[in-house]
């Protein structure tokens, strides 16, 4: 079934801050097998300008990725969550994510279509520090397959 | 924000250094422990091949990180990259076996956008067992 247009817009309250630790950038780097020092040194980080490590550029996903999951599972909206393929992502940065941060995610519907039964989403999430300094706007498709004919 | 690599420097068609980054059943688990996505897709064979699967497959977020090293190593600061989007378009299947799988990743300058800004958009292509993973892959990246 259509996933109902008039939640095109719809915007999410902010989520509680994520706390982003030294530690857990460390923990992004090595699974990903990136030693750059700008990951996990302190100074190497602030000879490049930076105040402290900084995180590797897909790092912020597992914090936007959750608070996409209260429009995921948002009951009204009625999303088949089990049938969910991540389509596109895209990340808009003003500055990178770094150790100390406090960030916050809004999240926005930003457009819901069917296609050939498949049900399309967009979710656009705004990252903010507790400053309200914007980060990085993460843009991501979903795509839930159209249901098998039984 | 300090790049190792100038404005000046590059043109449209400059292509920076290629890489091949290995994946195997591990890497997933150790990835999934630091991205907090424990989907079982990526890591347990029965559940993949009972929806729909060939085998065990690489978190699509996991190959857009490691496509994206081939900039920041290029950059030197990951802090360049002003814009990073891609398309998941085929999995990475990762057999169970010593070797796994190989994410071969180029990339060229495809244009300079702003000479006041110095920033040069950066087309990537990521391929495993001979085929595309990513579509639309693209970083906006900002350069000394």
């Amino acid at each position: 079934m259509a996933l109902d247009q008039s939640f095109v817009g719809r915007s999410y309250p902010p989520t509680a801050p994520y706390e982003v630790g030294r530690e857990k950038i460390r923990e992004f780097a090595e699974a990903i097998g990136d030693a750059n020092p700008a990951y996990t040194d302190p100074d190497a980080a602030k000879a490049l300008g930076h105040p402290d490590v900084i995180a590797p550029p897909t790092f912020v996903f597992a914090i936007t990725f959750k608070a996409a999951g209260q429009v995921v599972r948002d009951p009204q909206l009625g999303l088949d969550y089990s049938r969910v393929v991540h389509g596109d992502q895209k990340f808009g940065y003003s500055r990178p994510v770094r150790a100390g941060d406090r960030l916050t995610v809004t999240s926005t519907i930003e457009s819901v279509k069917s296609l050939a039964g498949n049900d399309i989403l967009d979710i656009r999430g705004e990252v903010h520090d507790e400053t309200g300094e914007h980060v990085v706007t993460a843009y991501t498709k979903l795509v839930a397959r159209a249901a098998e004919e039984s | 924000m300090t790049a190792k690599i100038a404005y000046a420097d590059v043109e449209p068609g400059t292509e920076l250094p290629a890489q091949t980054f290995p994946v195997t059943r591990a890497t997933l688990v150790q990835y999934a422990g630091a991205s907090g996505d424990f989907n079982p897709i990526h890591w347990n064979e029965k559940f993949a091949r009972e929806v729909g699967l060939p085998d065990v497959i690489a978190h699509g977020m996991f190959t857009m990180a490691e496509a994206i090293r081939v900039v920041t190593d290029w950059t030197g600061d990951p802090a360049a990259v002003v814009e990073y989007g891609v398309r998941f378009t085929k999995p990475v299947v990762v057999p169970n076996d010593d070797a796994g799988a190989t994410i071969e990743v180029s990339a060229k300058v495809a244009a300079k956008l702003d000479d006041e800004a110095r920033t040069v958009r950066v087309d990537l292509t990521a391929m495993s067992a001979g085929q595309k993973v990513l579509g639309m892959s693209r970083a906006v990246v900002r350069l000394a």
